[in-house]
């Protein structure tokens, strides 16, 4: 009997192709919506995650000022020096690498081409901190290092921009008035979530102070820290020794601040967490007003079929048959609608997904939880117009025009 | 035909509406109808003839009185039990047809077999059967629309015998239909009443149409008036 009222309410829904897809518009754009947010949402936590982890494995981000940036401590908080990077390397025990950063925004010229990129002075420390492999050439030697030689290791994008297809080591290309040569390429990262990490220019860090900075200032500095060694008394351990060294009395706050990259990577992805359920949130509120779009139209579909209802009384169907039939009715309709909205937000977010940046990632969890939410959607806002339908009187139902 | 009644009313009695609203449109109805007869219902309107009707299609219940269908207490059931009453025993024929729109011939012919749960083959097989029978077989995939008055209600008639009932149930079958074309539904009538013995039941305004039953009743002001031989008896 339950297969026959489903075969009755697909024909009833092929009889009113446009009327059945009118109705369901409400859920299909509900369930894609939801679907839609949630999944670009995830990808987006994801790629969070992935740009954080790719800054190496416990490592700890060491920049001066309070909180993120140069805030708080703002004028006073100096940058660090030199000798800071070399007290860390030499007195805190369980330190892999630490690698001094200054950085400058310049523009790289070779012949016609020009491309707008991040110049990137550290120690050859850098790269084992990273984790980061050369894809050809090398590395800068410890002559070139000490002499702030103007010698550059170069992103993949950066390689693109300027050489296309040409090979880049031992070319030489301007950046400012300065002439780079290039010895090293790097691996490429690819996009790593919100910003281009092959998008960079590494030199040795003298040769960024002289020739652009025109200080001995290192903006940050980054420590790798041994797997064997416990991150946080690391972090501690240094915090007292850069105290000491700045100068900070007891009860005075810091002027310098330690970042754990996983601590960051766990914010940073609560934040988008909260903000795809948020999302997801006001995208169900568009879902339930397509139940009532729903239940609108089948109220309109009783009465006008009252009459067929009548045709069905006198016919023998029993009052729970017509209820059944137009509860079906109302979940086929709603679950069709689930499943073009399902589909709807493949396409979607499949398209979207590289537009703003964010990997595509398709969750069979939230698919399923939208799916059965519009088949609930059916049962609950079908039910009111079919108990209307089947407590219909069938002589009055008969005699309706 | 001396066979046994298979409706009988005693003393029905229908009260619409409650205290001094309320009117009575069967004032106390006795009638027995014998299995095979072909019966026509004759009154003018607000006889109660439609009122009665309804009671004996097992569509309304009776104030007062007993009705037995087969021997069955009618007015003792409920609902559903009166509706699987009609899926079992009762067909039904309409002066407007009431066949589903944008639906063809076969699927409203289909529909009394779904209710009885019959699987697809032999509902088929069964429903194109009935059409023959009303010698529609070619216009099964036909809507309504595409259908004349007379061949919609040659539809109606195949979709009410279609579960082979014991009593058709027929209200103003030809009401909306011509002279020639009531005709040839009264013949089909008649066919089904005398090859298949199917009881027949049947309200009508017009005495043309009331010659093919063996059974008169006329009605007036909620009572039975008088009952007489049809020239077909």
């Amino acid at each position: 009997m339950f297969f026959t009222t489903i075969i009755l309410a697909v024909r009833e829904i092929r009889r009113h192709l446009l009327r059945s897809f009118l109705t369901v518009l409400g859920i299909v754009i509900g369930v894609a919506a939801v679907v839609t947010m949630v999944t670009l949402g995830q990808g987006a936590t994801a790629a969070v995650a992935e740009q954080i982890s790719s800054l190496g494995a416990n490592i700890l981000q060491i920049r001066p000022g309070q909180g993120f940036g140069r805030g708080g401590g703002g004028a006073q908080a100096p940058d660090f020096a030199m000798e800071d990077v070399e007290a860390i390397e030499e007195q805190i025990a369980g330190v892999r690498a630490v690698a001094p950063q200054a950085q400058a925004s310049a523009l790289a010229v070779r012949n016609a081409a020009n491309w707008q990129t991040t110049i990137n002075g550290t120690t050859t420390q850098f790269f084992t901190a990273q984790q980061w492999q050369l894809e050809s050439g090398r590395v800068w030697n410890d002559a070139e290092e000490q002499a702030g030689k103007a010698v550059c290791v170069i992103g993949n994008t950066v390689r693109q921009n300027l050489f296309r297809n040409d090979d880049p080591i031992g070319e030489r290309f301007r950046i400012r008035d300065v002439a780079c040569e290039v010895i090293g390429t790097l691996s490429a990262r690819g996009q790593g979530g919100f910003q281009d990490q092959d998008d960079v220019v590494l030199m040795p860090i003298k040769a960024v102070q002289r020739r652009f900075s025109g200080n001995r200032d290192i903006r940050f500095i980054m420590v790798a820290v041994d797997d064997a060694y416990d991150t946080a008394s690391v972090q501690s351990q240094i915090e007292t020794l850069l105290r000491e060294r700045r100068s900070i009395g007891p009860g005075e706050q810091d002027n310098f601040n330690i970042f754990d990259t996983r601590q960051i990577s766990e914010t940073l992805q609560g934040t988008t967490r909260i903000l795809t359920a948020v999302m997801g949130a006001v995208a169900a509120v568009s879902l339930i007003v397509g139940g009532i779009g729903i239940m609108n139209i089948m109220l309109v579909s009783v009465t006008e079929r009252t009459r067929e209802v009548g045709i069905r009384l006198a016919i023998g169907a029993v009052a729970s048959e017509v209820l059944m039939q137009f509860l079906v009715e109302a979940v086929v309709l709603a679950c069709l609608g689930g499943l073009i909205g399902l589909l709807l937000a493949l396409v979607v977010t499949f398209f979207l997904a590289p537009v703003i940046q964010v990997p595509f990632l398709f969750d069979p969890q939230i698919n399923l939880i939208a799916f059965s939410v519009s088949a609930l959607i059916g049962i609950v806002f079908g039910y009111f117009p079919a108990r209307r339908a089947a407590a219909l009187n069938p002589i009055d139902a008969l005699r309706h025009e | 035909m001396a066979n046994d009644p298979i409706i009988a009313l005693r003393a029905v009695t229908k009260t619409y509406g409650s205290g001094a609203t309320a009117f009575q449109a069967l004032k106390g109805i006795d009638l027995e109808v014998a299995t095979g007869d072909f019966v026509a219902v004759m009154g003018p309107s607000g006889s109660g003839k439609s009122t009665a009707m309804n009671i004996l299609g097992c569509l309304d219940v009776p104030t007062g009185g007993a009705f037995l269908f087969k021997g069955v207490p009618v007015e003792q059931l409920d609902r559903d039990q009166r509706a699987l009453l009609r899926r079992r025993y009762l067909g039904f024929v309409f002066q407007g047809f009431n066949l589903l729109a944008r639906t063809s011939a076969l699927e409203n012919v289909e529909l009394p077999l779904l209710y009885r749960g019959e699987e697809k083959s032999r509902r088929r097989e069964t429903a194109m059967a009935a059409l023959a029978k009303v010698g529609l077989a070619d216009w099964w995939d036909h809507t309504p629309a595409e259908l004349s008055g007379g061949q919609q209600q040659r539809v109606a008639i195949a979709r009410a015998i279609v579960t082979n009932p014991d009593v058709l149930l027929a209200d103003e079958p030809t009401g909306n239909l011509d002279t020639t074309t009531s005709y040839e539904i009264m013949e089909l009538l008649t066919g089904l009443n005398r090859d298949a013995g199917i009881t027949v039941l049947m309200v009508t305004h017009e005495p043309d149409m009331a010659e093919y039953a063996r059974t008169i009743i006329h009605f007036r002001d909620g009572l039975v008036e008088r009952v007489e031989q049809g020239a077909a008896a």
